[in-house]
């Protein structure tokens, strides 16, 4: 609770002071007081009572509105997912932290994202880890990503237009692996190319509404365990049953 | 005196019914087949505002009546394309509608653009019907002719054209009516004739527009992925079929397949409806070893019971695959030994694809020896087979996306009501079992109302102890119950959880499961699925489901909205905590019939009943009896038309159908009904004509689910003319207070006709889509009971004018 706190002060004092890029900054944090303000609710899935320092600062610091439809700049630190075309949104940001917060990875990890989207996503873990690979099934969308990418600086993180079903075997094992593309199975080349004690997490549901994130724990005997995370804190049941 | 233009009338009629019939099937390719009721009122919406505008304009119009009415049906010819292209441009996305403090603007424009071009035909029509006041008896059968023409034709045009080809034939349709309107009407400018006859070929010889479905449907996720494309397409009214092949990027479907399975499923091809899907035509050379696959899902469960206790029992099996599609389950009925298939599926596009198109694809599936092929309706197959399944298995044929983001829950599922369970655990062999799989979501909602429906359905069938007969398992995306004629025995129980714990998939019932077996691979943060069994099995089931924050009250045949998970108390709260990822909870599909019930009330407003409040007639209200009759005579009359054609969807297999055949029996009889009251000398036709009306609904209220059940059986065209038969009745009925009430109104005071004719156009707009969202929360039955109490009092209002 401290440290939710001593966060939120230092986060306030940020968007009171001018930095660079001015409003984008200070929404950008305001944004993040809201994500961070959200997390309480799911600390019995993370374990933690809040999202972690790392991966609120890296949500502090990637610019949303650099990987949104220029026209919708203007929504970019509103917490809900947006378009970005071809179909594809780019996920709300309350969800792109809680995804990040339960792969729990650490700064020298090696991560495999499956589905590039718009990048940000990418981004967010690029600031956290070592090294990121991602593969985008869509081909302008992957493109613009790996060149937006690029131009914004973040050399760690390793693009790829193709099918994402086996991976990417020349890099693998990853210690973690996201998959934001619609799948109907997870492929089991991934849990391969996953290490021991290492987290596959996907997102289901549709463009604009992730109904539950599934996470996949790969054990030290290379067995797998599930579990099923309800974004939210709703209890579906009022009443004494 | 000017001879009526009977045949250009005709014609104007066919194009505007049919236009509505086609933009159910144009909707559908492009959002969702629910918009129906959408459409229904925006057609509504065009004849009641075409009514105030004829009332208002009509001196103006009456110096150029000729000439406006042939601009009136060549503007039909161009908006019907024009305002569909035009709505096409507009980027609403029902998805974003929570979101998106912009979409209900979005969706109010696509309302008034879909308006448009049933206010020209409005016109057109209501023009001749003032000139030509004294020969209305037969322009109003011309009219009803081409209205029923205009809405079955449509279906079996649909049969042989695209629909945005039909939509190019109906503009030619139209511009063909404005040419022969230039001669029935003897207008002068000649050359008018040959523009429009120019036009209409021009329609004919121009290429269909673009339809572009939502970017947010599955098909057009799948056509962006790299290396996809369209192999095949096909059109009937049950749906546009399309063939997507995707060497780069395969397929792979395997929904829910085991975490511990390593293999990959063969090569397959996405078949979409509506763009809606895919589900998988898989490769198939004879070879049982590449679909291996389909022994990792959860819906493979009832063939382990079913060789549980006498592997021999497995391949003397007589399986029954509902809803097959392109063969997955049929596959997986033949992977596991089973030799003796009967598949049914409703769509025979599906079919050919497998038999002919993609034979060798295939394996020529439908036709290898012990599988049978069925083209026919689910539950009128399973209502009149004689045969005795040892298992029928329901296919799981929606998509997860669509399943999970609630695009169903306003739309009618004949397969998952008490009835429908009960009607298939009666062709259960002694032993045999219905297996249902379905997307898993959360917190639960399909399974436990599956669980619900299938307990009152073995209730029902007399059943003392349902507990015994249910099991019910869940993987990380699907959940499959097993429902059994008789109780499960030791054996079973034994071979399910083996099945279980190979596949880490988890036990959320069997009958006398431990609560510490629930919630062991797939780890959920309560053992909802269990805890949910459990209490609805008990002595408190009622009080759970009461309290529980979605909607899981069984479905059944008189409210079968089975994707309706949608409860007031739990929107506010999940609203609330949007920003948390709640808003993914929400269906949407409620909250946009209330959008749309909202914006029909405020453009019925502004269109039809503002420009007469602000025009002279402000000072020629009519009295208030007059005024309730209207409404009440608009309200009761949509109602019986909106819950009629969806109770239809059951008997006539699609909401397409239902739509085109109830909509064209509604208008032909209820014209024959007002022909009739203008003859009928008797002074309270209104009350005798109500009190038919009513103890007819009240006897179809009891006899139409047996006598469905009965007949659904029958080829289409029979059962067509059955329902047009039984309507027939009841529309004439409701045929004659309309008339009679007008005549009333001009003995009395005729400058209060227009507000009359307006007050009525409001409740046909609102009506429409009141209807469907009583229908969702009351049934059918008592939409119907509510029209028939309208109807009562109207018929007590009448009295106040008479």
């Amino acid at each position: 609770m401290k440290r939710h706190l001593s966060l939120s002060a230092f986060l306030f004092f940020c968007s009171v002071i001018p930095t660079h890029g001015g409003e984008f900054d200070a929404a950008r944090h305001r944004m993040v007081e809201e994500v961070l303000s959200d997390a309480a609710g799911t600390s019995s899935y993370s374990g933690r009572a809040a999202f972690s320092p790392n991966v609120i600062a890296s949500m502090d610091k990637v610019e949303r509105h650099l990987f949104v439809p220029a026209d919708l700049a203007s929504s970019a630190y509103l917490n809900r997912p947006l378009p970005i075309g071809y179909g594809q949104t780019i996920s709300q940001p309350y969800i792109v932290a809680l995804m990040t917060e339960v792969m729990r990875i650490g700064a020298g990890d090696k991560v495999l994202e499956i589905g590039t989207g718009s990048g940000y996503q990418a981004a967010v873990l690029a600031e956290i880890t070592k090294s990121v690979y991602s593969i985008e099934i869509i081909k302008p969308l992957g493109e613009q990503a790996g060149e937006r990418l690029k131009t914004l600086g973040y050399r760690n993180v390793e693009t790829r237009v193709g099918d994402g079903y086996y991976g990417w075997p020349e890099a693998a094992p990853f210690d973690a692996i996201i998959v934001t593309a619609a799948v109907s199975h997870v492929p089991p080349p991934l849990i391969k190319q996953l290490k021991p004690g290492g987290r596959i997490v996907i997102p289901l549901g549709t463009q604009f509404m992730t109904q539950y994130l599934m996470l996949v724990e790969k054990q030290q005997d290379g067995s797998v365990r599930t579990r099923q995370i309800l974004p939210v804190r709703f209890v579906p049941l009022t009443g004494g049953h | 005196m000017q001879r009526p233009p009977f045949i250009a009338i005709g014609l104007l009629s066919v194009c505007v019914l049919a236009y509505e019939v086609l933009l159910t099937r144009l909707f559908s390719i492009v959002l969702w087949h629910h918009f129906a009721y959408m459409i229904i009122s925006a057609a509504m919406l065009g004849y009641g505002a075409s009514g105030t505008a004829l009332n208002l304009l009509k001196e103006k119009i009456a110096r150029h009546f000729g000439m406006v009415y042939v601009m009136a049906a060549a503007a039909l010819a161009v908006l019907m394309p024009g305002a569909f292209l035009l709505a096409q441009q507009v980027p609403f996305d029902p998805l974003e509608l929570l979101w998106d403090k912009t979409q209900p603007g979005k969706l109010f424009a696509v309302y008034l653009l879909m308006m448009l071009p049933f206010f020209c035909g409005g016109l057109g029509i209501g023009l001749i019907f003032t000139h030509f006041g004294k020969q209305s008896s037969r322009i109003y059968a011309c009219d009803i002719l081409g209205a029923g023409i205009g809405s079955l034709g449509v279906i079996v045009v649909v049969f042989l054209l695209p629909p945005n080809r039909v939509l190019n034939g109906l503009t030619a349709l139209a511009m063909l009516a404005a040419a022969i309107a230039v001669i029935e009407l003897k207008i002068r400018t000649k050359w008018l004739m040959e523009l429009f006859i120019g036009m209409a070929l021009l329609a004919i010889v121009l290429p269909g527009m673009q339809v572009h479905p939502s970017p947010y449907k599955d098909l057009s996720q799948a056509l962006n992925i790299v290396g996809a494309k369209v192999v095949e397409e096909r059109n009937s009214p049950l749906g546009q079929v399309t063939v997507v092949e995707n060497n780069r990027v395969p397929l792979r479907d395997a929904p829910g397949m085991s975490l511990n399975a390593t293999m990959e499923p063969p090569p397959q091809l996405g078949v979409f409806v509506d763009g809606n899907g895919p589900s998988a035509l898989t490769k198939f050379d004879g070879s049982l070893a590449p679909l291996a696959y389909l022994d990792q899902l959860t819906s493979a469960l009832p063939y382990h019971v079913l060789g549980s206790d006498e592997p021999a029992t497995l391949e003397s099996a007589r399986v029954l695959v509902l809803g097959a599609g392109a063969g997955s389950d049929v596959l997986q009925a033949l992977y596991h030994g089973s030799k003796d298939i009967d598949a049914v599926e409703l769509d025979r596009n599906i079919i050919d694809l497998v038999s002919q198109r993609f034979r060798n694809f295939s394996g020529n599936l439908y036709s290898l020896p012990g599988v049978r092929v069925y083209i026919t309706e689910a539950r009128g197959f399973v209502n009149t087979s004689r045969e005795r399944y040892d298992l029928i298995q329901v296919a799981l044929l929606d998509s997860f996306g669509a399943a999970s983001a609630g695009l169903y829950g306003l739309s009618e599922n004949y397969l998952y009501t008490v009835e429908a369970l009960q009607t298939f655990l009666s062709r259960l062999s002694p032993d045999g079992m219905l297996a249902v799989t379905r997307w898993l979501t959360l917190p639960p909602r399909d399974a436990l109302k599956l669980f619900a429906t299938a307990i009152s359905a073995l209730e029902r069938g007399g059943v003392t102890d349902p507990a015994a007969h249910l099991v019910m398992i869940r993987g990380w995306k699907t959940v499959t119950l097993l429902v059994k004629s008789g109780a499960f025995t030791p054996g079973e129980i034994t071979a399910i959880k083996e099945f279980c714990r190979e596949r880490s998939f988890d036990l959320a019932y069997y009958p006398g499961m431990r609560a510490d077996e629930a919630n062991r691979y797939n780890l959920l943060e309560q053992p909802a699925f269990f805890d949910g069994a459990v209490a609805l099995l008990g002595p408190q089931r009622q009080g759970f489901i009461d309290q529980y924050k979605f909607y899981i009250e069984p479905a059944t045949d008189d409210r079968p909205h089975f994707f309706r998970f949608f409860k007031w108390d739990a929107a506010e709260e999940l609203f609330a905590l949007r920003e948390q990822g709640g808003m993914a909870l929400l269906d949407w599909s409620y909250p946009l019939l209330v959008a749309t019930l909202v914006q029909a009330i405020a453009a019925s407003v502004l269109l039809i009943l503002a420009p007469l409040a602000l025009s002279r007639c402000r000072n020629t209200l009519p009295g208030i009896p007059a005024a309730m009759y209207f409404l009440f005579i608009g309200f009761a009359f949509m109602f019986m038309e909106i819950a009629f054609i969806q109770k239809f969807v059951l008997f006539l297999s699609h909401p397409l159908y239902a739509v085109a055949v109830v909509l064209c029996a509604f208008l032909t009889f209820a014209a024959a009904g007002s022909w009739i009251a203008g003859r009928w000398q008797a002074v309270n036709k209104v009350t005798l004509a109500v009190i038919a009306l009513g103890a007819i609904s009240l006897l179809y209220l009891a006899i139409l689910p047996g006598l469905f059940q009965a007949l659904i059986h029958l080829p289409d065209e029979v059962r067509i003319l059955i329902s047009v038969a039984l309507i027939a009745p009841l529309a004439m009925c409701m045929g004659v207070p309309y008339p009679t009430g007008m005549t009333r109104l001009a003995n009395m005071s005729e400058q209060a006709i227009p507000w009359a004719w307006a007050i009525n156009g409001f409740a046909s707009v609102v009506g429409a889509v009141l209807a469907t969202l009583l229908a969702i929360h009351l049934g059918f039955a008592a939409v119907i009971l509510l029209a028939i109490m309208i109807y009562g009092l109207a018929a007590l209002a009448l009295r106040g004018f008479a």
